[in-house]
């Protein structure tokens, strides 16, 4: 099995995020792989230990979006591949699908691709959806199980989560897998991992490298960026001799402002 | 004349979710923006009662694409037959709800037409002729406008709860069109379902009452004979736990959720998880039981109407998004607060 993952660099999701002179801030936070992205490699892991054959790590992201990509190769990736170039700069989901899609027709043979669920910080959760449809292969997104997976018959079975429940669904090879969590428990990187991935050549691929000569321009812009209204909230604490007492307080508040 | 304005219904079951008539409602509030009425979109098997209902709803035109390879969602499918009807409308906007389907439907539809997608929008501004949508980035640390001026349409998915909620009016009158549509044969398969883990959708529900770690310690339930090992007997705890959790939850009409510690730990299933890798809710109320409320969690439930905290600590940082906080062991609270609650209303 040829397996490509896609991933993100994102600010560690323990970060104050701020916005200073209109520009995002998360102050001396560490950048990390994106959390949804661990389950995807995990799971590009747990496929090649069964089934056999390389994985691919790919991210679009400027040069130091190298760490993350180091993280995967210390969790087990084969190779990892970065995608850079200052023409990708201010790219919006449908240019980013369209050089992801560039990258990914670039290794060879692709069998199945899988992504995180979103992006950490962009929280867009668009991007596998879309890189499928300009590769014209189907996509499985929301997967929170793989039940069945054949390379000779070229099929997929797994389990979406959807807002009603759980749907199972057949899909044949090429794919693109979106997997949330739950569908694994993300390995650490070892310490043998980890040294290999510190002595990694992490090539980078620019936009001639794609054969993109002509970057598309984002069709979204983001003319401000800003601080969510700071609700000050005052707890009132309901105290009381016994849980009886504490606990027809609280009902008879709750009821005073209406919301049950 | 053709609307400049569409809406897409989604629907599961035969029934339309109740965002898609919030998104309704956002459609019918940019008509005076963009001098124009509004059309809704259905999308499915069967589909006319959502047809009509839309109509309650404002719409002013509905397209029906009734199909029978259109009876189970796949996003595949449903994106030919809506760039098929993008492309012969040229619509200004397209809204749709924010749910489990659309978010990858508006993703798809966006490549085709190479324009736009503002997902998960909160907000919106009509500001020359193009949507200034206000949407939550960095877990809603921040808030981002983002512009789609050019391309066309604007595909916009709009968050739950985040729009007003409409009332249905029967007396109101519109256009139902049958669509005439070519459907390619699906890529994928449907075997089937399984329940759903989650009971109610969260992020429907005007009320939620979550539980954490909290609700495993309980060291003077002494678990049944059988379970010897601690891991088991912890989860036990916790079950008895998320028994008072849910009991409340039923009397107040609630939907369950859970922090993430609960999830991992075993108690209660992914299914039930607010926050940054789970869901994101806005409740009326969110009773949060036995949850410090690390960032994390919050980035989940934050935009909640009141919070309303039950917590043995009192420096736990939930407490600083409380309206109301008690502090003191749930397994004490939570059943006289259902007793107290089931007394006020006739239950
Ligand atoms: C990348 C990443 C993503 C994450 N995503 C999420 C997410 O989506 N959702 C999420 O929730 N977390 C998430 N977390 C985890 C988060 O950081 C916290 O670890 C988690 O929210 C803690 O859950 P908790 O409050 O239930 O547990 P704890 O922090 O252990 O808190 C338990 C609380 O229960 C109280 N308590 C104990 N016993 C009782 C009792 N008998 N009565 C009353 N109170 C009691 C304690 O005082 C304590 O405050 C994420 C973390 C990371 C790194
Ligand atoms: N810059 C990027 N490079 C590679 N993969 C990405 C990038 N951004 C997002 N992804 C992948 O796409 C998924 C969804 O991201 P998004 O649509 O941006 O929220 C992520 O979980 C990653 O798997």
């Amino acid at each position: 099995m040829n397996i490509v993952v896609c991933v993100k660099q994102a600010p560690d999701t323990a970060a104050t995020v701020t916005v200073q002179d209109g520009k995002v801030s998360w102050g001396d936070a560490p950048l990390v792989l994106n959390p949804w992205d661990e389950y995807a490699v995990e799971q590009a892991l747990l496929t090649k230990e069964e089934h056999g054959g390389k994985i691919t790590a790919i991210s679009l992201g400027p040069e130091d979006a190298k760490e993350a990509l180091k993280t995967a190769l210390a969790m087990g990736v084969d190779e990892a591949i970065l995608v850079s170039d200052p023409a990708f700069a201010g790219a919006d989901t449908l240019v980013a699908s369209k050089v992801l899609a560039a990258a990914i027709s670039k290794v060879e043979a692709v069998d199945l691709i899988f992504f995180g669920r979103s992006a950490v910080d962009s929280d867009s959760g668009v991007l596998g959806a879309q890189v499928a449809r300009r590769l014209g292969w189907p996509s499985l997104s929301l997967v929170a199980a793989v039940n069945n997976l054949s390379p000779e018959g070229g099929t997929i079975e797994v389990e979406r989560m959807i807002d009603e429940g759980r749907q199972i669904v057949k899909g044949s090879l090429p794919v693109v897998v979106s997997v949330v969590k739950g569908i694994n428990e993300p390995r650490y990187p070892s310490f043998m991992g980890i040294r290999k991935a510190s002595r990694a050549e992490i090539p980078l691929w620019t936009a001639v490298d794609l054969g993109l000569t002509a970057v598309p321009s984002p069709a979204m812009t983001w003319p401000e960026i800003f601080a969510p209204l700071k609700i000050e909230t005052k707890c009132e604490f309901i105290e009381g001799e016994t849980p009886v007492v504490i606990a027809e307080k609280l009902a008879d508040r709750l009821m005073e402002e209406k919301v049950i | 004349m053709a609307n400049k304005i569409f809406v897409y219904i989604d629907h599961f079951g035969g029934r339309a979710l109740p965002v898609s008539w919030e998104a309704v409602s956002a459609a019918v509030s940019l008509k005076t923006s963009y001098s124009s009425g509004v059309t809704a979109v259905v999308s499915g098997y069967e589909v006319g009662a959502i047809a009509e209902e839309a109509v309650s709803y404002g719409a002013d035109e509905v397209f029906v694409a009734n199909h029978e390879k259109l009876k189970e969602f796949r996003p595949e499918v449903y994106t030919s037959v809506l760039v098929k009807l993008m492309k012969d409308s040229v619509p200004e906007v397209f809204l749709m709800p924010n749910t489990s389907r659309t978010r990858e439907l508006a993703a798809m539809v966006a490549v085709d037409l190479e324009t736009g997608i503002s997902p998960d929008v909160v907000a919106i501004d009509v500001v020359d002729g193009s949507i200034h949508a206000t949407r939550p980035i960095y877990a809603g640390k921040l808030l981002t406008k983002v512009v789609c001026a050019i391309a066309r349409p604007q595909i916009l998915t709009l968050r739950s709860r985040a729009f007003k909620k409409p009332e249905p009016d029967t007396s109101l009158s519109g256009e139902i069109i049958q669509a005439d549509v070519e459907v390619e044969d699906p890529v994928t398969e449907v075997l089937g379902y399984k329940e759903s883990e989650a009971g109610v959708s969260l992020t429907d529900a005007g009320i939620i009452v979550s539980g954490g770690r909290g609700v495993s310690n309980n060291p003077s339930l002494t678990p049944i004979a059988d379970i010897t090992d601690e891991k088991g007997k912890e989860i036990w705890r916790a079950q008895q736990g998320f028994q008072l959790v849910r009991k409340l939850a039923e009397v107040l009409g609630a939907a369950m959720g859970a922090s993430r510690a609960a999830v991992d730990a075993g108690y209660i299933p992914y299914a039930h998880q607010v926050g940054q890798t789970g869901k994101v809710v806005s409740p009326d109320l969110y009773i949060a039981c036995g949850i410090s409320g690390a960032i994390q969690h919050l980035a989940g439930m934050r935009t909640s109407k009141m919070i309303v905290a039950i917590n043995k600590d009192a420096d736990a940082p939930i407490f600083q998004v409380a309206r109301f906080g008690v502090v003191g062991d749930l397994f004490n609270i939570l059943p006289a607060l259902t007793e107290a609650l089931k007394k006020r209303l006739g239950k």
